[in-house]
C-alpha cells in the first residue's frame, strides 16, 4: 500500500496488562478512502488497540503514523474522531453545547448558535428525518437518539471533514433503521475520500459496511482479508480456536428432579431446565443478558422455580464480591451465619472451624485465615469467594463470569470442586466469556440480546457452534 | 417546539416562587417592612453568603463540594480586619495568595484524583488555625472604605438586591452561557468525555478552585465590611448554608446541574427566613432548623414536580 494515502498506521503494537498479554505486536494499516473493521472475541484486543489509538493507554512496544508521518502516542490529531461504546457526551449540556466541547475552535458570541447549525447538518447527513432542536439536553433523550448525537458530533466539522472514524460498537443502541442510514453514510463519507475503522460484533454489518476485515484473537491479527473474500462463516471460523479440548466425563443426570425452571417469558427463547446436580453453561457475548438473568434468579423471580435457596459468585471481585476490611474467615463465613448462631450471638468457634475446613478444601495458601482478606492473590480471593456460596446452605450456585483474570492452577481446583459439589446434589448456573469452561458443564445455553437462541448438550458443544449461536441475529 | 418541558419550567421557577412567597408572607406580617429601609434590614447579611454560595456553586458544577468555604471566609474576615486597614499592600497580597491557595487545592484534587470533600474538609481546619493564629479573639477592624461601601444606600434599591442582581447576571453568563463554563459544566457530567476533546482537566479543575477562592475572598470583604470586625468562627455556618443555597436554586450534588440565578435566590431565601425568625422572636438555635425544614420542603416539591411529569412515561 502506498504510504501516502495510509490515513493511520500502527506497528507492532504491544501491551500486557500485569500478566496478560492484551496486544501482542498487532498491526493495523487504514488507507484513505477506505473502510476496515475489526473483529474478534471478547478479549481479543480490539477495545485496547483502540485505546491505544485514542491515546488513552500507552502500549508497551509500537509506533503510530497518521497521514503517513510518524506520530506519538496520545498525540490528539483533530483528524482523528472517535466514538466510544460507552459514551462520550455530557448528558447535563444541550446538544449544541456538547458540539462546543469536542470543537474547540469555535468561538465568538454567537458559538451556540454555530454549533447547533453544525450538529443540525451533521445530523441530517447521517441520520436523515432524525430532526432535534440542538437546545435538547442529551439526559433527557432515549438512549438510541443519544447514540445518534454522539456519532454525528464525530462527523461534525467547521469546514474540513475529519479524515478518520473510529466508531466502536456504534450500532449497539441503534435500531434497525439508524442503523442502516449510519451504514449507508460510512460508505458516502469513504467514497469522499474519508478513512473508518468500524468495531461490531454484528457480522451482517460488517460484511455490508467494511472494504476489509481485520480478525483479531487473543491480542493478535489472525486475518486479514478484503470483505468481499469473506462470509459470516469464515469470519467465525477465523475468531475461534482450532485447538481441541477435552471435555469432561458427562454425569449422569439425565433424568433426575428439576432444581431451576426458567420458561420462556424470562429466556425470550428457549426455556432452561436445570436438573439436581447438573452444570449449565450460559454462554455467549458478554452482556448478553446472562448476568441479568442470575440476578432474577437471586431475586426469586416469580416467574422462575428454583429448588431450595440460592448463592451468588461474583465476577467483579473488586465490586461486589470481597468485603476489603474484613479477615478471610469472615469473607468465607458471611453467608452462612444464619447457621453459625448460638442463641442471638455468633458462635466464634464453629465460625473458625467452617473457614478452615474450606481452608483444607481449597487449598487456601495463607498462613491464617484471621488475616485480611487483600492479603491473598487475586485467584486465592476468588476461591474464598467460591467458598462463601459452597458453605452456606443453598442448594443451587449461581455463578457470574468468576474465573475472569484468575490463573490456570485455581481454575483447575476450582473446576475439580465444582464438579465434588455437583456429584453431592448441588446444581451450577456457570456464566462464563471462556469458552474452556464451558467445556466443562452439562449443557451451555448460549444468550444473544437477552433471550436464549440456543441450548447445547455436552457433546454438541464446540466454540464453533457457540459462536454461531452468540452471533445469531434478530432476523435469523 | 416543545423542547422545554413543563417540568423543567416548574423546576426552574421554584426558588423564585419560594423566595416571593416567603416575602410576601414577612410583608403581610409585618407591613412595615415593605420599605427600601425595611428590606435593606432583612437582606444585612445576604451579601456574603451570596457570593460564597456562587463559590459553592462553582465546584458543585464540577462535581466537587467545598466543605471548607466557611472556614475559609472567616479567614478573610480575619486578613481583613487585621492586615489591611494597617498595611494595605500585604493585605491585597495575603488575599490574592489565599485565591492562588484554592487553584493549588483544586490541581492537588485533579492531579491525585483525591476526593474534594476529604481535602476540603481537612483544609478547613488549616484555615481556622491560620484564622486563630491571626486573630485569636474577635476584634480588628474593617478598613473604613469597605465599611462605607457595604452600608452604601444606592439609588431604587437596597445594595443587597443589586449586589443580587448584579452577581446573577454575571455567573448566568460565565457559567451558563460562555463556552468556557459549558466545558466546566461538561466536567461536571462527564469528565473523560471532556478530556477525550483534548481539554486539559488539571487546568480546568486549578482554574475554577481558583474561582471559587475569589468569591470567598469577596465574601468574606462583605462579611467584614458588614459587621465591621474580624472573628476566626464568623462564617462556619456558612458551608452548609451555601450548599443549601445552591440546592433550594435548583442544583444537584453530582452531574454537573446547577443554576446561578437559582443559587442566588436560594442565598437571599435563607438569609430571609433568618430575619423572619428573629421577627418573630426565634431563637437563633432554632434558625438552623428552619432553613433545613425549607430545604426539605423545596426538596420535596421538586422530587413531586420529578414524579408528576415522568409518570405518563413511565405507566
Amino acid at each position: 500500500m502506498d504510504t501516502a494515502a495510509e490515513a493511520v498506521g500502527l506497528s507492532g503494537i504491544a501491551k500486557s496488562f500485569g500478566a496478560v498479554q492484551a496486544l501482542r505486536g498487532v498491526d493495523l494499516q487504514v488507507a484513505a478512502g477506505e473502510c476496515v473493521a475489526v473483529v474478534g472475541h471478547n478479549g481479543a484486543g480490539k477495545s485496547t488497540l483502540m485505546n491505544v489509538l485514542a491515546g488513552t493507554v500507552t502500549p508497551d512496544a509500537g509506533t503510530m503514523r497518521l497521514a503517513g508521518q510518524p506520530a506519538a502516542f496520545g498525540s490528539r490529531d483533530a483528524v482523528l474522531r472517535f466514538v466510544f461504546q460507552e459514551g462520550s457526551l455530557c448528558p447535563n449540556l444541550s446538544i449544541a453545547e456538547n458540539a462546543r466541547v469536542m470543537h474547540r475552535d469555535v468561538g465568538g458570541l454567537f458559538w451556540r448558535k454555530r454549533c447547533g447549525a453544525l450538529m443540525g447538518e451533521a445530523m441530517q447527513a447521517v441520520f436523515p428525518g432524525l430532526a432535534l432542536p440542538p437546545g435538547r439536553m442529551v439526559g433527557d433523550l432515549p438512549l438510541s437518539v443519544r447514540q445518534a448525537v454522539e456519532i454525528a458530533r464525530a462527523f461534525s466539522h467547521t469546514g474540513t471533514p475529519p479524515r478518520t472514524v473510529v466508531l466502536d460498537e456504534p450500532t449497539s443502541s441503534l435500531d434497525g433503521h439508524l442503523a442502516a442510514a449510519l451504514l449507508a453514510y460510512v460508505r458516502r463519507y469513504v467514497a469522499q475520500g474519508g478513512s473508518a475503522v468500524f468495531i461490531s460484533h454484528k457480522l451482517n454489518e460488517v460484511l455490508a459496511v467494511a472494504d476489509r476485515i481485520v480478525v483479531m484473537r487473543d491480542g493478535a491479527v489472525v486475518a486479514d482479508a478484503p470483505a468481499a473474500s469473506l462470509t459470516r462463516d469464515s469470519l467465525v471460523a477465523a475468531m475461534g480456536h482450532a485447538t481441541g479440548h477435552a471435555a469432561r466425563a458427562a454425569r449422569a443426570t439425565a433424568d433426575g428432579p428439576a432444581a431451576v425452571t426458567i420458561g420462556p417469558p424470562v429466556t425470550g427463547g428457549l426455556p432452561l431446565l436445570a436438573r439436581r446436580g447438573e452444570v449449565i453453561g450460559l454462554g455467549g457475548l458478554a452482556g448478553h443478558g446472562q448476568t441479568a438473568l442470575l440476578h432474577r434468579v437471586l431475586a426469586g423471580d416469580t416467574a422462575i422455580q428454583v429448588e431450595g435457596t440460592t448463592a451468588l459468585v461474583c465476577g467483579d471481585r473488586v465490586a461486589d464480591g470481597v468485603f476489603p476490611l474484613w479477615s478471610i474467615a469472615r469473607n468465607m463465613t458471611v453467608r452462612a451465619l444464619p447457621t453459625l448462631r448460638r442463641g442471638p450471638l455468633l458462635d466464634p468457634a464453629r465460625e473458625t472451624s467452617l473457614a478452615q475446613d474450606w481452608r483444607t478444601r481449597l487449598g487456601l495458601v495463607t498462613p491464617s485465615v484471621a488475616n485480611p482478606i487483600l492479603s491473598l492473590s487475586g485467584g486465592n480471593q476468588q476461591k474464598a469467594l467460591f467458598a462463601r456460596a459452597l458453605a452456606s446452605d443453598a442448594r443451587v450456585i449461581l455463578m457470574d463470569d468468576p474465573m475472569r483474570g484468575v490463573d490456570v492452577g485455581t481454575k483447575r481446583d476450582v473446576y475439580d470442586l465444582i464438579a465434588r459439589e455437583a456429584a453431592r446434589g448441588r446444581t451450577f448456573l456457570w456464566y462464563s466469556t471462556e469458552f474452556d469452561e464451558l467445556l466443562q458443564c452439562d449443557r451451555v445455553a448460549v444468550f444473544r440480546d437477552g433471550r436464549v437462541t440456543g441450548v447445547l448438550d455436552a457433546a454438541a458443544v464446540s466454540e464453533d457452534a457457540v459462536l454461531r449461536l452468540s452471533f445469531a441475529e434478530a432476523a435469523a | 417546539m416543545g423542547s422545554i418541558s413543563l417540568a423543567a419550567v416548574l423546576r426552574a421557577a421554584l426558588p423564585a416562587v419560594v423566595f416571593t412567597l416567603l416575602l410576601g408572607s414577612i410583608f403581610w406580617y409585618q407591613p412595615r417592612t415593605a420599605s427600601y429601609f425595611g428590606v435593606n434590614l432583612l437582606l444585612s447579611l445576604a451579601v456574603p453568603v451570596l457570593l460564597a454560595s456562587m463559590a459553592q456553586m462553582l465546584l458543585m458544577a464540577i462535581g466537587d463540594l467545598d466543605l471548607s468555604i466557611g472556614a475559609f471566609v472567616s479567614l478573610v474576615t480575619c486578613v481583613s480586619a487585621v492586615i489591611l486597614p494597617g498595611r494595605p499592600v500585604l493585605g491585597v497580597l495575603c488575599l490574592l495568595g489565599l485565591v492562588g491557595l484554592y487553584g493549588l487545592v483544586g490541581a492537588l484534587v485533579a492531579w491525585r484524583e483525591l476526593p474534594s470533600v476529604v481535602v476540603t474538609l481537612g483544609l478547613s481546619f488549616v484555615w481556622l488555625g491560620m484564622a486563630v493564629i491571626l486573630l485569636p479573639t474577635p476584634g480588628g477592624t474593617a478598613p473604613a472604605w469597605l465599611a462605607q461601601a457595604m452600608h452604601a444606600r444606592p439609588v431604587l434599591m437596597p445594595l443587597s438586591l443589586w449586589a443580587a442582581v448584579a452577581v446573577a447576571a454575571v455567573m448566568q453568563w460565565a457559567v451558563m452561557r460562555s463556552a468556557l463554563g459549558t466545558v466546566v459544566r461538561g466536567m461536571g457530567g462527564n469528565p473523560r468525555a471532556v478530556a477525550r476533546s483534548g481539554w486539559n482537566l488539571l487546568a480546568l479543575r486549578s482554574g475554577v478552585y481558583a474561582a471559587a477562592g475569589a468569591f470567598g475572598v469577596l465574601s468574606g470583604l462583605a462579611l467584614v465590611g458588614t459587621t465591621t470586625s474580624g472573628d476566626a468562627n464568623l462564617a462556619g455556618r456558612y458551608t452548609l448554608l451555601t450548599i443549601a443555597s445552591v440546592i433550594l436554586g435548583g442544583g444537584e450534588f453530582v452531574g454537573g446541574r446547577i443554576s446561578p440565578v437559582g443559587a442566588v435566590l436560594g442565598a437571599l431565601t435563607l438569609a430571609l427566613a433568618a430575619s423572619l425568625l428573629t421577627f418573630l422572636h426565634v431563637p437563633s438555635d432554632w434558625q438552623i432548623g428552619v432553613q433545613g425544614l425549607i430545604l426539605i420542603v423545596i426538596l420535596a416539591l421538586r422530587a413531586a414536580i420529578e414524579a408528576v411529569s415522568t409518570r405518563p412515561a413511565t405507566a
